[in-house]
């Protein structure tokens, strides 16, 4: 019993562990420095991370509340590879600032809550996952302790999410009401098209609509990842919006069937107002973090066209644009993370002429920002064509036309910066940037992502091969 | 005859020298860069030749009709359980005939920026993104499935944005950069989501099962597609008017040419390679490749023949009026290809009446050799004139022999004057025109006259009009930009005697070549006719010209203008989208998302200063939203969508 526990709670385990460790060297007293607490935490992510590849664990526990499989495991690596990115480009941040063992405790557990969510086989077990993935993140949000934008941030991230964990209870409340279970099983056997089941779904997209800033959930997002450190903002909007896009298409896709006519119709809509209306402001931006935040928006918008499919080719588009999407995206948070913590410097106007001074970053930012909008041959191309694929097999082509006009749209804004940063003249340019070798490291490993993970097909015959 | 040990090294060796170029180019290579790109397209070029060679005379034809070939095929991923995306190389009469214009052109093209583009300060990075160029292009046409030609359709457009875009300190460059490449994608755009219906449909994307299920009468493919209609017009039809809305985009057919003439801000042997002989044609040749399943569907044939013949009359008018001499060639460029376009939607299936679909192909063909001539030529006189208009032209005849016969060449070939290349490919598409449609004839007969007449306008006002003394002249250009023009000048007067009809048709049986000489009469005619106009009005210097366009005064104000095409584009976009879309959501942005500090101090005054910031009541609002949509989603789905 115990060895089965410990098996297949392999990555949550790990990840306690770790917290663990860094409560004793917090509480240790001895002042570590800065940079050695960094790489000392940085090498055991690169240790749980690797461990995640081998011995992937299958089964059930606590009477089907946790279960773990070969999907899931992979995206929990996803969702490790993820934080390890973001740990490695935060170097330059975090290296000046006092409390490095507290913001690795804060994130790891919002980690830990989004192992558990994956894994859930209970709408109970799920909620908690959710909620100890969230509450964290708004201290996290809070971590530029000297900046006020940075409490503000936190204030709404939390009044916010307390307004949409109501929400959501109250859907699993009726639901739970009106099929006497929360197990995912029973519940696919209970689920029937009538009005209060119906009403309860509204209310379940609603939350998970929130946790994706899918439109109109999504007004906190833009000042909340404004006021965050760009560390939090790129973890709030690659990795914890993967978590919540992971769980969607499992939940989606094998609890909510019976009344799949319903979720197909509400996504259908909340898709195409999310595209849209993200597009349209991300057009307006002057801050990079902000125009990061609108465009991603848009960007679920285009994932969840592929969670329409309702086919195999949905789920597994679906789950390879979030491997990509965190390439991609996290090769864009790269840069602007390295050059906010050296120079300060956030606003579009601060890029132009970027390229006389930092080539390779800019290059970097350049490549992130085309897989982005989907060129080929970079990984978002192929991401978005098998997401458009996968839609068009349900034969809905309105859907498709708008997706495709919002690539186009969106084509339009990347460009901007591309153009500001390529061919801009600017008096004041952001100097030559001396990052440490540790972000460098993790931009390398996004732009080769964002290189190999389309042309190579290896990453999507795998994924499909587990949804089968 | 197996052709996979090498047909892989015509595309793979420009991406080699790409990468090596791009990554070492600027730094270390330098002037090394451009000997080393020339030397790897001369072995690309020569290994097509040898392909062609091979398919043509050596493999030549399997019971009567040349084969497809597939020389390269591995399945790229399995999407559905009956639906593979493969990665391969077809070789067919058009896809071994674009081989060879690709690299010859990029060839000369490689060979000219030697001393076109010497002293330049990223001398590597150009040839490196001519290398890449070179390398999606013959991509694209080896490309065996729909998919495989889409991505290099993309590599295509970046590449042509990254040379357009060269001289990034000249804000002209950097906008036209900008909007071909968000033109052409918009175009795109249509091609996609043709891709998705054909290849949902078909349940294929390879291009010879597609064009085997959608021409057989029998399958239940095109029983499918044929039968299930959006908005009254059947699924194909729509398929393949979408594809064609992604070539249009490409070859600049109108409207959506706009591009175009404002891509000339590139460098001009860029222009010469992308803009006038291989890119803008990779519309032409998407139509070709899928031309069976275009002969079955008429309605999209009829798009086809009708965008073909506006644009060309339509580029014909405007750029005679146009005084940049680049800005001619362009519209020029846009005419001929509609002459390609018109002659693919004319043409028939087999026998006489497929005359249509080998004479765009071989019109394409003569093409590539003449406007490629006529850029490269206009890319010396401008480096002696030092600008591109017209007026600061005239007499140049004594300065540049050569260029001024090799330009004097290809007018000749592009008004269709017997024997250079022109006459012949021009003499056959206006032959298919007359067979099947005259109101087509007589558009293309008419645009063959005011060909002529644009043409030699421009001849007349570089080389002689008025005399010109040059007082700080070097010399014509160096050996490397003269060898290109004189090679070219020799293949547009040459090429036009091939027996084109024998390898290319629609059936793939060939054609006799023969002469229609009582036809061509009248098309030589009107092409002489137009010389002579030119002639009149621009040979010496005069007043006549300026009179008569006074007297045409607004018809030629609006040709000038380019019938305000691009007023409009502003219109609508500036207009329209900025603020019915633009405006309200600039306004909600400003009032509900961003809500301005000013006023949430005026309403929660009281409270301090800190507070402020986060008690906005923005909060709130962003709740009241959310409800908001929730509220909304119960209405639809509870009452409305029931």
């Amino acid at each position: 019993m115990l060895t089965e526990f410990l098996y297949l709670m392999k990555a949550e385990l790990m990840i306690t562990i770790i917290i663990f460790i860094l409560l004793f060297l917090k509480l240790g007293s001895k002042e570590m420095k800065a940079e050695n607490m960094l790489n000392f935490i940085n090498v055991l992510l690169v240790i749980n991370l690797a461990a995640g590849f081998f011995n992937i664990p299958t089964g059930n526990l606590f009477g089907d509340m946790f279960r773990t499989n070969e999907l899931f495991t992979l995206e929990k690596n996803f969702l490790n590879f993820g934080t390890l990115i973001i740990s490695l480009q935060s170097y330059d941040w975090l290296k000046n600032h006092k409390h490095v063992p507290e913001f690795y405790i804060l994130l790891l557990s919002t980690l830990l809550g989004m192992f558990f969510m994956i894994s859930s086989s209970n709408l109970l077990m799920f909620y908690l996952g959710l909620e100890l993935s969230t509450i964290p993140l708004a201290a996290l949000c809070n971590f530029d302790l000297h900046q006020r934008r940075s409490s503000e941030a936190a204030f709404k991230m939390i009044m916010s999410s307390a307004f949409s964990s109501g929400l959501l209870l109250f859907g699993i409340s009726l639901l739970y009401g009106s099929t006497g279970t929360l197990d995912f099983h029973e519940l696919t056997l209970q689920l029937n098209d009538n009005s209060l089941q119906i009403f309860s779904l509204i209310l379940l997209i609603a939350g998970f609509g929130f946790k994706i800033s899918a439109v109109p959930f999504h007004l906190w997002t833009a000042d909340v990842y404004e006021g965050s450190p760009v560390a939090v903002t790129s973890y709030l909007s690659v990795v914890s919006k993967g978590a919540i896009l992971f769980v969607i298409v499992s939940v989606f896709y094998n609890v909510f069937t019976p009344v799949a006519n319903s979720w197909y119709n509400m996504i259908f809509l909340i898709s195409v107002a999310t595209m849209i209306i993200g597009n349209l402001f991300a057009l307006r931006q002057q801050n990079m973090k902000r125009f990061l935040a609108f465009s991603s928006i848009a960007q679920v918008g285009f994932i969840l066209v592929g969670l329409t499919a309702q086919s195999t080719e949905g789920s597994s588009s679906v789950i390879y644009f979030i491997l990509i999407y965190i390439f991609s995206n996290l090769g864009a948070f790269g840069v602007i993370s390295v050059v906010s913590a050296i120079t300060g410097k956030e606003t579009m106007d601060d890029y132009r002429g970027f390229y006389k001074t930092n080539p390779l970053l800019t290059w970097v930012l350049a490549i992130s920002l085309f897989s982005l909008a989907g060129i080929p041959p970079l990984a978002g191309f192929f991401g978005k064509f098998f997401l458009l694929f996968a839609g068009a097999g349900k034969g809905n082509y309105s859907l498709i036309v708008i997706a495709a006009l919002n690539m186009v749209v969106s084509l339009y804004y990347y460009l901007k910066v591309i153009k500001a940063m390529f061919m801009d003249a600017n008096e004041n340019p952001i100097e030559k940037i001396h990052s440490h070798w540790q972000p460098k490291i993790a931009m390398g490993i996004c732009v080769g992502g964002i290189l190999i993970t389309g042309i190579a097909s290896g990453a999507y015959n795998y994924i499909h091969s587990l949804l089968k | 005859m197996n052709y996979s040990s090498y047909i892989a090294l015509i595309p793979l060796l420009p991406l080699a020298s790409f990468i090596l170029l791009g990554l070492f180019g600027r730094k270390y290579l330098k002037e090394l860069s451009g000997i080393i790109g020339c030397t790897v397209l001369l072995i690309s070029t020569v290994l097509s030749l040898y392909a062609a060679y091979n398919y043509f005379f050596i493999g030549g034809k399997v019971n009567g009709v040349y084969p497809t070939l597939t020389a390269v095929k591995y399945t790229w991923l399995q999407f559905l359980p009956s639906l593979a995306i493969d990665m391969g190389i077809i070789l067919d009469p058009i896809s071994v005939m674009m081989i060879v214009v690709v690299s010859f052109v990029s060839l000369m093209v490689h060979i000219y920026s030697l001393g076109y583009m010497k002293g330049e300060e990223r001398f590597g990075t150009y040839y490196s993104f001519l290398s890449l160029f070179t390398f999606s292009m013959l991509g694209l046409v080896l490309a065996s499935n729909i998919f495989q030609i889409y991505i290099f359709w993309e590599l295509v457009g970046i590449s042509s944005y990254l040379l357009i875009g060269f001289y990034y300190d000249r804000p002209s460059a950097v906008a036209a950069s900008k909007k071909a490449f968000v033109v052409t994608r918009f175009a795109d755009l249509g091609f996609l989501i043709g891709i998705l219906i054909l290849g949902f449909q078909a349940q294929t994307l390879d291009f010879n099962t597609l064009i085997q299920r959608l021409t057989d009468t029998q399958s239940p493919q095109l029983l499918a597609i044929a039968s299930t209609s959006f908005l009254g017009v059947s699924l194909l039809t729509w398929a393949l008017t979408l594809v064609f809305v992604g070539g249009a985009g490409k070859s600049a057919m109108f409207p959506l040419h706009i591009w175009l003439p404002d891509a000339m801000e590139g460098p001009t042997p860029v222009s010469a390679l992308i803009h006038a002989a291989t890119m803008v044609v990779a519309g032409v040749y998407l139509v070709a490749r899928l031309f069976p399943v275009f002969h079955i569907n008429g309605a999209s044939l009829h798009v086809v023949t009708w965008v073909g013949a506006i644009s060309a009359f339509l580029a014909a008018v405007i750029a005679c009026t146009q005084t940049d001499i680049k800005r001619v060639l362009a519209y020029s460029t846009m005419s001929q290809i509609g002459y390609m376009m018109f002659s693919l939607g004319v043409s028939g299936w087999g026998g006489e009446t497929g005359l249509g679909y080998t004479g765009s192909m071989f019109h394409l063909f003569t093409h590539a050799f003449f406007k490629s001539l006529l850029f490269l030529c206009a890319g010396a006189v401008i480096h002696i004139a030092r600008s591109n208009e017209m007026k600061d032209m005239g007499g140049l005849r004594r300065f540049m022999p050569i260029t001024h016969i090799t330009f004097l060449i290809a007018c000749l070939a592009i008004a269709g004057v017997p024997p250079f290349a022109g006459f012949f490919s021009k003499e056959e598409i206006l032959f298919a025109a007359w067979q099947n449609n005259q109101v087509i004839y007589v558009i293309g007969l008419v645009t063959s006259g005011i060909t002529a007449f644009y043409m030699f306008r421009l001849y007349f006002s570089i080389f002689w009009n008025k005399e010109k003394e040059l007082y700080d002249f070097h010399g014509e250009g160096t050996f490397s930009m003269k060898l290109p023009l004189i090679i070219l000048g020799i293949g547009t007067a040459l090429v036009g005697f091939i027996p084109f009809s024998n390898f290319i048709s629609a059936d793939r049986k060939g054609l006799p070549s023969e002469l229609h000489l009582t036809f061509s009469i009248v098309p030589v005619t009107f092409a002489i006719i137009g010389i002579f106009i030119a002639y009149s009005l621009y040979f010496k210097q005069s007043d006549r010209a300026q009179k008569l366009s006074d007297t045409l005064g607004g018809l030629y104000r609006s040709t000038y203008r380019k019938f305000y095409i691009d007023e409009i584009y502003l219109f609508v976009t500036r207009k329209i989208i900025f603020n019915l879309v633009g405006r309200p959501a600039a306004w909600i942005d400003r009032n509900i998302v961003d809500g301005t500090m000013n006023g949430i101090a005026w309403t929660t005054g009281k409270i301090s200063v800190l507070i402020k910031g986060v008690q906005s009541g923005r909060v709130q609002s962003y709740a009241l939203y959310f409800f908001g949509g929730i509220v909304v989603l119960v209405l639809i789905f509870l009452y409305l969508w029931k």
